[in-house]
């Protein structure tokens, strides 16, 4: 259960960094992002995918969350 | 030599990867690349943070470096102990460079070596008592310290002291905050993780001190330079450009900084970081549990500085954006007349950078403002993230090597033949026998502010003083030298 961050990058896309491993890269997908609904499966670019308990709404970034892989 | 194709790179990289064994041929592949700007994912290409192989030349150093040398080191009212035997405080003494106001042993204690100085009996009986009797002591010796933090050497993390316990025990008696960083050397890969643990214990230790005290008279335009260590003075050169520009530098993080500024921190509107690599972690956390945004600026060469000025002052209202342009505008004429005199003297020379965490992408701006070329670069201890940066301030086809070998280096720069190197003072000695002019780039040769302004002016002279600089024409005795070399010589 690694802690991920997850925080809005310099261009506006959503980055995730793995604080374990001193990674931070882009989230390429995420399986919920509803107003109502936010986490999930998440994909980074170099195509690894963490999970993340979803939160009932979107939350404020950037955020510290625990992850699995997934 | 011209410049090279992505063939002739990947060819140079084969030859110069031949002399290994399979295993390690293998291993050190996935670290030398040709650089490809349109990637922007540097992993596929390119291999960072991982362990060194044992049996090569790296030039990496430990975590304790990061911490002690790097983050901790140059905050200047407090004590660091290097917890365990003395030689890793004392080698590293003073190296640095990172200038401070005050009085050395009095108010502040910067370039001093406080160390636990472990004997056999302490590895075998434990070193908390000693630890316990050493910060009384430096508490009685050195009343004027606001806090002392204890950076643990190899040994300490081997033989299970409880250096947490001894610290909070002594902090309660001395009433001041007595910092445990477990920053053992053999901890990580490189000085990297080093970097990581300081951040933390700043997290945890320092950062809170104020969280409910609001008596800090705060102003709109309130920042922190985060990951800049005063190498020769550096900070303060960037320090008057921000605040002629209108802005408030509440903190200095952590050259010729304080304890109390860190404690201060939490309340600035933005963060301003220098050094990436050190200290995006700190950046990282107070964005989350303070709400600061913090951006990336690079102070090198007046073409970025201006870059960032205007970068910076985005975030602020009109006032500032103006102060920024009065800001570039009055220093740009001062440039001006810098690069005219040194352009024409450094114009097309070709440079090869091996440095630690920010510099081989920070400094290739300023080397483009004087004419020149990076045509190599590598970290010691950068991570992916560092070389997606680096990728794209690159030429096509330029080297990329991460966490070099002192061989491969050698044969790099063999045949690469730059006009110039800039690393550290392990390969100093060496290239300046092979004949190429060289500048240790950590601590900028014992001189410096190469930030800012007033920096290039410096850094455009230094640069001229050593590639122009006679000597590297007498590199071969005069018996040796050959008919035609004499010519020239005196022609
Ligand atoms: S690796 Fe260990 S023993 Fe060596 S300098 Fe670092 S802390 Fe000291």
């Amino acid at each position: 259960m690694p802690m991920v961050m997850i925080r809005q990058g310099e261009s506006g896309a959503m980055t995730l960094y793995i604080a374990k491993k001193d990674l931070e890269d882009v989230v390429t997908a995420i399986e919920f992002d509803q107003p109502d609904k936010w986490g999930g499966t998440i994909t980074i670019g170099d195509g690894t995918s963490y999970y993340i308990d979803p939160l009932p709404c979107p939350p404020k970034l950037p955020i510290s969350l625990r992850a699995r892989r997934g | 030599m011209s410049t090279m194709t992505t063939e002739q790179t990947e060819a140079l990289i084969q030859e110069v990867l031949e002399v290994y064994p399979e295993k390690a041929k293998k291993d050190r592949a996935k670290h030398l690349a040709a650089n490809d700007p349109t990637v922007e994912q540097s992993n596929k290409c390119i291999t960072s943070n991982k362990k060194s192989l044992p049996g090569v030349m790296t030039i990496r150093g430990c975590a304790y470096a990061g911490s002690k040398g790097v983050v901790w080191g140059p905050i200047k009212d407090m004590i660091h102990i290097s917890h365990g035997p003395v030689g890793c405080g004392q080698y590293s003494r003073a190296g640095r460079r990172n200038y401070y106001v005050g009085t050395t042993g009095v108010n502040t204690f910067g370039t001093m070596n406080f160390t636990s100085d472990f004997q056999e009996k302490d590895i075998v009986f434990g070193g908390d008592k000693k630890l316990d009797k050493l910060i009384g002591e430096i508490d009685t010796l050195f009343p004027l310290n606001k806090g002392i933090s204890v950076q643990s050497e190899c040994p300490i993390g081997l033989i299970g002291d409880d250096i947490e316990a001894v610290s909070k025990k002594k902090s309660k008696e001395i009433e001041k905050p007595v910092i445990p960083v477990r920053c053992e050397g053999f901890r990580g890969v490189s000085q990297s993780l080093g970097h990581h643990i300081a951040n933390d214990a700043i997290r945890d230790h320092v950062l809170p001190a104020l969280d409910n005290d609001n008596s800090f008279q705060t102003t709109p335009y309130d920042v922190s330079i985060i990951g800049d260590y005063n190498i020769g003075g550096d900070a303060w050169a960037s320090r008057t450009i921000l605040e002629e520009m209108g802005l408030r530098v509440v903190s200095q993080w952590s050259g010729d900084g304080t304890l109390a500024e860190m404690e201060l921190t939490p309340k600035v509107k933005l963060n301003l970081l220098h050094c990436y690599r050190s200290m995006n972690y700190i950046s990282r956390h107070m964005e989350e549990k303070y709400g600061i945004p913090w951006v990336e600026y690079n102070f090198f060469g007046p073409t970025k500085v201006a870059e960032s000025l205007r970068k910076i002052a985005s975030y602020f209202d009109d006032s500032i954006k103006e102060g920024a342009e009065r800001v570039i505008a009055k220093y740009e004429a001062e440039m001006a007349p810098v690069i005219a005199k040194y352009r024409p003297r450094l114009e097309g020379k070709r440079v090869m950078l091996y440095v630690g965490g920010l510099r081989p992408r920070h400094t290739i701006g300023a080397y483009e403002d004087l004419g020149m070329e990076v045509v190599g670069a590598g970290y010691e201890f950068g991570h992916n993230d560092d070389y997606d940066r680096t990728m794209k301030e690159m030429g096509n086809a330029t080297l990329l090597y991460d966490d070099v070998t002192g061989y491969e280096f050698e044969e790099f720069v063999k045949s690469v033949k730059p006009d110039l190197i800039g690393s550290g003072i392990k390969e100093k000695y060496i290239f300046q026998k092979m004949g190429i002019p060289f500048r240790q780039m950590h601590s900028w040769d014992y001189s410096g502010p190469y930030h800012g302004y007033d920096g290039f002016a410096i850094f455009a002279r230094d640069m001229d003083m050593t590639l122009n600089n006679p000597c590297w024409g007498k590199i071969i005795a005069p018996w040796k030298a050959t008919e035609s070399e004499e010519m020239k010589e005196a022609a």
